[in-house]
């Protein structure tokens, strides 16, 4: 048994003993959970995907005479500016204006929100275009100027939904082509894709929320972040199997951290064709070693981890709640998987080798001294269901 | 028997020119044509395949580059920018070949084999990130 504390002072004095959730795997099967407990005080886990629910608050700042901001635009992507006089949210899904969207089916998307946030990461010149009313004590009604991150006093990423415990395999059962957030999906089950990081994804890792709780420290993209809330749609009551891990979406992550210490290298903006733009970002999270049964969660390998395949051109639209079968993220990750007796071709929105990067970042950070972890004031929802949105006539 | 894989750039001057006509019949050369385009400044890209003895492919390129049509490697009609790529392996199933493909599944990092590329472009519109491109893309 040991304590936050303790394994916080070993990494201060740069003792610590830190695996990534790929390596505690064969560690585990080598020296024996007993042992292992012993040994290792942290285990890193990670991910890097798409991950629609993403924005970021700035502040500009007050220029001369100043203005109270009410419709802002991006290099012309729109900003959210119903709150402070400089204050913008910007969010990772809005495409930029005039993009012609799907009108010329499928559109290309080339452009959004992510895109902004991935600029302003790398330190590039954006576009500021803003209106207002005008008030006594905020004359001006139009600003046309240039900026980076470092002319703004905050830019803090924060985004509502992070970090999918699992998620949904799709295919296309239709006669057609689909466009989806999960990539172009070929008729008659001519592919199949997958987004998780699997063994390596955080709350795999952790499937009860033991110690990735609100306020646990985690890597952003770089910038030494936390867990502010659980995210939108965490959905702790669902369907469990091996070591309790969820076999469907499940729960989620609500994540803020300060983009001034961020690496574009890990926020990046998506296009997907015939869908729209996103943001793709990349997360590490530490586990610590606390005891034998945190370990044992942390040995959850790909082979142990299943995912409802879904039709996207039916079930997923018309909420059928049909799953067509589960596979492993061992199957899906060799290429091929057998679907009703049909072979099929596999692929990832996310990306396993990213999170391997950032898992293996994480590590040696801790290692250095570099990285602290936090234990969460407040436990992640347990037993809680999903709400639909029921239409009324 | 070799083979080559060329990409042919042509000029104004040299875009009506049935090239490929006198590969076959002047230098008894196997043709292999995946993709080619005619500008509307009238330039004109052709990517090939040629496949044949050694002495016929290295006549056929002397003949080619007489009249008038640059030669290009291949691989520069098609881009794959490892920096931009995140290897997330969105493309694997849209690349019929397996030019991009995963060598190693301990770290599934995608990489890409030029040889293999038949300049198909199912790739670039699968790339959530711009990493693949083409000449020929619209």
């Amino acid at each position: 048994m040991k304590t936050y504390d303790e394994i916080n002072e070993k990494i201060a004095s740069k003792k610590a003993v830190v695996l990534t959730a790929a390596e505690i795997i064969d560690y585990v099967d080598k020296k024996g959970v007993e042992k292992a407990a012993q040994e290792v005080d942290v285990v890193t886990t990670a991910t890097f995907g798409p991950m629609c629910s993403s924005g970021c608050f700035i502040n500009f700042g007050h220029s001369n005479p100043k203005i109270r901001i009410t419709e802002a635009w991006i290099d012309d992507v729109l900003a959210y500016s119903g709150i402070a006089a400089v204050d913008l949210f910007i969010g990772a899904t809005q495409l930029r204006h005039n993009d012609p969207a799907n009108l010329d089916y499928p559109g290309e998307f080339r452009f959004g929100g992510g895109h902004v946030i991935e600029k302003l990461i790398a330190g590039e010149e954006l576009q500021l275009f803003a209106l207002s009313y005008g008030t006594d004590e905020y004359p001006r009604r139009e600003i046309r100027t240039t900026f980076t991150i470092n002319d703004l006093n905050q830019a803090i990423m924060v985004n509502p939904r992070n970090c999918y415990q699992n998620y949904n395999v799709a295919v296309n059962a239709s006669n057609k082509p689909i466009y989806t957030y999960m990539g172009k999906l070929k008729p008659n089950m001519g592919n199949i894709s997958y987004s998780s990081a699997g063994q390596l994804s955080p709350l795999l890792n952790d499937p009860f929320y033991k110690t990735i709780g609100i306020g646990t420290s985690v890597w952003l993209a770089g910038a030494h972040g936390h867990v502010y809330a659980e995210g939108t749609q965490h959905t702790s009551d669902v369907v469990r199997g091996i070591n309790g891990v969820p076999e469907e979406g499940a729960g989620t992550l609500a994540l803020t951290g300060d983009m001034k210490e961020m690496d574009a290298e890990f926020i990046r903006g998506v296009s997907l064709k015939g869908y729209g733009v996103s943001m793709a970002v990349g997360v590490g999270i530490p586990i610590p070693i606390l005891n034998e049964e945190i370990l044992k969660f942390t040995t959850i390998a790909d082979r142990d981890i299943k995912a409802p395949v879904i039709d996207y051109s039916y079930d997923y639209p018309n909420k059928t709640g049909k799953t067509l079968a589960t596979v492993t993220y061992e199957e899906l990750k060799s290429g091929t998987v057998n679907i009703l007796g049909k072979e099929i071709e596999s692929s990832s929105m996310s990306s396993y080798e990213k999170a391997l990067t950032i898992a293996g970042i994480l590590k040696a950070e801790i290692e250095d001294g570099k990285f602290y972890l936090a234990k969460p004031f407040k436990k992640l929802p347990e037993n809680q269901k999903m709400k639909s949105l029921s239409v009324k006539d | 028997m070799k083979t080559r894989k060329l990409l042919l750039t042509f000029n104004k001057n040299s875009v009506e020119k049935p090239i490929v006509y006198h590969l076959v019949k002047d230098f008894d050369l196997i043709i292999n044509l995946y993709r080619a385009r005619i500008t509307a400044e009238e330039q004109g890209s052709m990517i090939l395949d040629v496949t044949g003895s050694e002495k016929n492919i290295a006549d056929g390129i002397a003949f080619i580059e007489k009249e008038g049509v640059s030669i290009d490697d291949a691989q520069k009609s098609f881009r794959w920018d490892e920096q931009i790529c995140t290897s997330c392996g969105n493309c694997l199933t849209h690349c019929p070949v397996d030019a991009l493909h995963i060598e190693n599944k301990k770290t599934m990092k995608v990489v890409f084999e030029p040889d293999l590329c038949i300049d198909c472009l199912g790739c670039i519109d699968n790339c959530p990130y711009g990493a693949c491109q083409s000449i020929f893309q619209e």
